[in-house]
């Protein structure tokens, strides 16, 4: 008999949106169960119905084989489920203790015993081997650490069955492993985990069983990871077979396009760029790899003319550039942001609108500051075509599409638009696979037509397949420089974090 | 499973209209409690203000007529509202537009009769986007909150507006605190004779137009919403956000300082101290009703100017006063405010009454 077993779930958001469609799922006593599908196959929804924060239109849930009515996270919580989100929902200006007894604060009426808690957490901490300073407030906290808070607020909590969505989607390399050195020990404890992923290989490696999700039906349940590939789980995605990891280096690299020269910015609190210089030649991809918040999004934004100071030096063909967003977009300057929901697509706004957003003052888009609604509704229908985005129309609101959709959307309207540059960040971030692989090939695909690209990703695979040459960040400055094949993924790692190599070999300078 | 909201019988209304009704419903629900509790039967005073009101003509272009100044300001602050500006400045603007409008009105002379009053209402225009100009500049270079300073700007100008009226441009022999009158050529046409129905409404009805022309046609309408929408995606593509901002908000100030030129122009004859009896602020309800769209400003600005209208019905025959309307408006705003509160309550209704098959068994 399951631990958990769930039964013909099915859950229906809209008359055309069906999440979930007679789902069944498992899971037994001190297993690891990998979650797989591609974004929107109903991952998380079927683990929120599990963890009471979504509400099923059918189906039912045993545990233990006794029928049981979850209806909100804190009966959940009682039974032994907790979920990792994966945004995490911490509270940053609070310490760690704090934000792991929240809601179950230990203490005699309204008086709060941490004593005992901290007591509690001290000890976990030091039995799970986890390194966190319990007083050290969460916004001083590294992601991964984050990440090890959310994971002790379970612990604390005595959770049996861990749900974690997309846990590694956010973590170096190195961070990956000490989670998964963690789960081992959650095993071997009996504790159940449901690792929500799209990630082939990690589910390869840590995983008892895989399920696979697709389109809101389980497609497979129960896979013994040696009996299968990561070539046959991603055909099970997607229903066509993917190949991701394969690399086409470019074959011609012309005159060099874009040049930074010493940016030096200093906004405090460590965000900083410390002189940094690079340049990028037409028809080559710079890849920016490191660990997020290390000044990526400063240089993003000094990169297409939002930050703009005395310490900043852009030329794009031999021309300056140095006033505003809108004068590196008239140059030919392209930019795919990296955080999609707020700094690229307006949801609100049609999809049509939004694929001439920046570009909506030139032709054919507009005359004598009119809107040309022909011209628009003909060019985004063209667009949608050819960027293969899943749309009923263009007037349909960009907010409800699916991520990988949107992110369409972004190169439909960048794209379409005549380039010099490309500055692209975090391109796939919660993208489907069958997405991911289409926008790569767009990418290699502008690449090859001659744009220089600059790619900053906090997905260290993407930087590895699609670079022709790899910057490190850490810290605000550009500690190596190196061809794709110079490192391994696990040097990278290490200058990623802050770590020389020993030797020193940081290929170039 | 349920469908998109208020759909009823197979003609899609925009939801957000669906809550205005909702909200507009309730409030009057809720003032019926209110009424109740002094003794008046709700329904009677109801009958009264919408029965009686429009049950006669010239009741009816009383209604119109107080209608038009809440479509200027519920237009004024609904179109700051579109790049998420909230212009509590109205008050001001309107003040500080019809003492612009009325020294033109009453100082220039030998103009004929149509360049008069455009050179009047231009005036008054012109000292409203001059105010929210400010208020705009201090917003881009110092981040000030428009909130803060729009409220503290109407300080600033009621008081310089009431400083003239009661000093230098008081006329001789005045008792009271007013301008001179304007001009015979600068009065605004009566539409209908014996009452204050005014051109103004045209003028309010072509300006909603202009708007609607504005937001949905043009390339600075596209830039507004976006702006409103997402003012970070705008920005990083190129949108100039600070320039949205000051022109949205000089249109803001320019309609509600129309709005005080048509108080002087077709209703006072000059400016008079109590010119605005806080039609900027009732503006914020006129637009939140109708859901900051200009065209749906107007028929919200004609359900309040019913309610007003038959509110001095219901203050001559009882003892409710006038300010009833007020406390509709301020219950409209709470509703407004409060969709999820709707959804609940139609929920509650849903289930109570089993809607859901009396729908299906009607269609």
């Amino acid at each position: 008999m399951s631990l958990v077993a769930m039964r013909n779930i099915c859950k229906q958001f809209s008359q055309s949106i069906i999440a979930l469609d007679g789902v069944d799922f498992s899971i037994d006593r001190g297993e690891v169960i990998s979650l797989l599908g591609e974004n929107g196959a109903g991952k998380t929804t079927l683990m929120k119905i599990l963890f009471g924060m979504v509400k099923a239109d059918q189906g039912e849930i045993f545990f233990n084989g006794e029928p049981v009515l979850i209806d909100k996270p804190l009966t959940a919580i009682r039974m032994g489920i907790y979920m990792v989100h994966q945004h995490f929902m911490l509270i940053p200006a609070m310490s760690v203790l704090e934000n792991i007894i929240i809601g179950n604060e230990s203490g005699t009426g309204p008086l709060l015993d941490l004593r005992e808690a901290r007591r509690t957490v001290v000890q976990l901490i030091r039995e799970y081997n986890f390194d966190i300073d319990v007083d050290a407030l969460v916004r001083n906290l590294s992601v991964g650490q984050c990440q090890r808070v959310e994971l002790l607020k379970a612990l604390y909590r005595r959770a049996d069955i861990l749900i974690l969505d997309e846990p590694t989607a956010v973590l170096t390399p190195y961070e990956v492993t000490d989670l998964f050195r963690a789960l081992e020990i959650f095993r071997r404890e009996g504790k159940s985990i449901i690792i929500i992923t799209h990630k082939l290989k990690e589910t390869l490696h840590i995983a008892d069983k895989i399920s696979v999700l697709r389109n809101g039906t389980m497609v497979k349940h129960g896979i013994i990871p040696a009996e299968t590939s990561a070539i046959e789980l991603s055909s099970l995605m997607v229903g066509r077979s993917v190949n991701l990891d394969r690399r086409r280096p470019a074959k011609s690299i012309g005159d060099v396009c874009l040049t930074a020269r010493n940016i030096t910015v200093d906004h405090g609190n460590g965000n900083t760029l410390k002189d940094i210089s690079l340049s990028v030649r037409k028809g080559e991809i710079l890849g920016i790899a490191g660990v997020e918040g290390n000044g990526q999004s400063l240089l993003l934004k000094a990169l297409v003319g939002l930050e703009t100071g005395p310490g900043v030096n852009i030329t794009v063909n031999g021309k300056k550039l140095r006033k505003s967003p809108k004068q590196f977009l008239n140059s030919g300057v392209g930019h795919i942001p990296e955080d999609r929901t707020i700094m690229g697509i307006i949801g609100e706004m049609s999809i049509k609108d939004n694929i001439i957003l920046g570009y909506h003052r030139s032709r054919p888009f507009c005359k004598h500051g009119m809107r040309d609604e022909k011209e628009i509704d003909r060019y985004s229908r063209d667009a949608i075509e050819e960027f293969a985005i899943k749309a009923d129309s263009g007037n349909m609101k960009a907010g409800a599409l699916s991520g990988g959709n949107q992110q369409k959307v972004m190169l439909a309207r960048t794209f379409s638009q005549p380039l010099h540059v490309l500055i692209v960040a975090q391109p796939t971030r919660g993208v489907d696979v069958g997405s991911v692989e289409y926008i790569h090939n767009q990418i290699i695909g502008l690449r090859d037509s001659g744009v220089a690209i600059l790619l900053v990703s906090a997905d260290l695979d993407e930087i590895y397949t699609l670079s022709d040459r790899i910057s490190v960040i850490y810290e605000g400055e550009i500690v190596a420089e190196c061809l794709p094949g110079e490192l391994t993924k696990a040097q990278l790692g290490l200058l990623m974090t802050g770590n020389s190599l020993t030797p020193v070999e940081t290929g170039r300078d | 499973m349920r469908s998109s909201r208020f759909v009823p019988y197979g003609f899609a209304i925009p939801a957000k209209y669906g809550y205005s009704a909702s909200a507009l419903l309730l409030s009057l629900v809720c003032v019926a409690i209110i009424i109740l509790f002094t003794g008046y039967s709700p329904l009677e005073i109801y009958q009264l203000i919408f029965i009686h009101t429009l049950n006669n003509k010239s009741r009816i272009f009383l209604a119109l007529s107080q209608a038009t100044p809440l479509i200027f300001t519920g237009m004024a602050f609904a179109i700051a509202y579109r790049v998420k500006i909230i212009n509590l400045g109205g008050e001001g603007q309107l003040h500080i537009g019809g003492m612009a409008a009325a020294v033109i009105g009453a100082y220039v002379t030998g103009l004929g009769h149509v360049s008069h009053v455009f050179l009047s209402l231009a005036a008054g225009a012109l000292a409203g986007a001059f105010v929210a100009f400010l208020i705009g500049i201090i917003k881009n270079k110092l981040g000030t909150s428009e909130v803060i300073t729009s409220i503290l700007f109407n300080s600033i100008i009621v008081y310089f507006t009431s400083f003239l009226c009661n000093g230098p441009l008081k006329p001789a022999g005045s008792a009271t605190a007013q301008t001179k009158a304007v001009q015979a050529t600068a009065r605004l046409t009566k539409l209908v004779a014996k009452s204050q129905f005014t051109t103004a409404f045209i003028i309010a009805i072509g300006i909603a137009v202009l708007l609607y022309f504005l937001l949905n046609r043009t390339t600075l309408g596209y830039e507004m919403k976006a702006v409103g929408h997402n003012a970070v995606a705008s920005q990083v593509q190129g949108i100039n956000v600070s320039r949205v901002y000051l022109f949205t908000i000089m249109i803001s100030g320019a309609i509600a300082g129309l709005c005080g030129a048509i108080l002087v122009l077709g209703v006072n004859g000059r400016y008079v101290e109590d010119l605005s009896l806080n039609y900027g602020f009732a503006g914020l309800s006129v637009a939140a009703l109708a859901s900051y769209e200009p065209l749906a400003t107007i028929v919200s600005a004609i359900v309040f100017g019913i309610l007003k209208a038959g509110s001095f019905a219901v203050d001559r025959t009882t003892s409710i006063p006038v300010e009833l309307v007020s406390v509709v408006q301020a219950f409209v705003v709470v509703f407004i405010a409060a969709p999820r509160m709707i959804d609940r309550l139609f929920d509650l209704v849903r289930s109570i009454f089993d809607l859901k098959k009396w729908r299906t068994k009607r269609i």
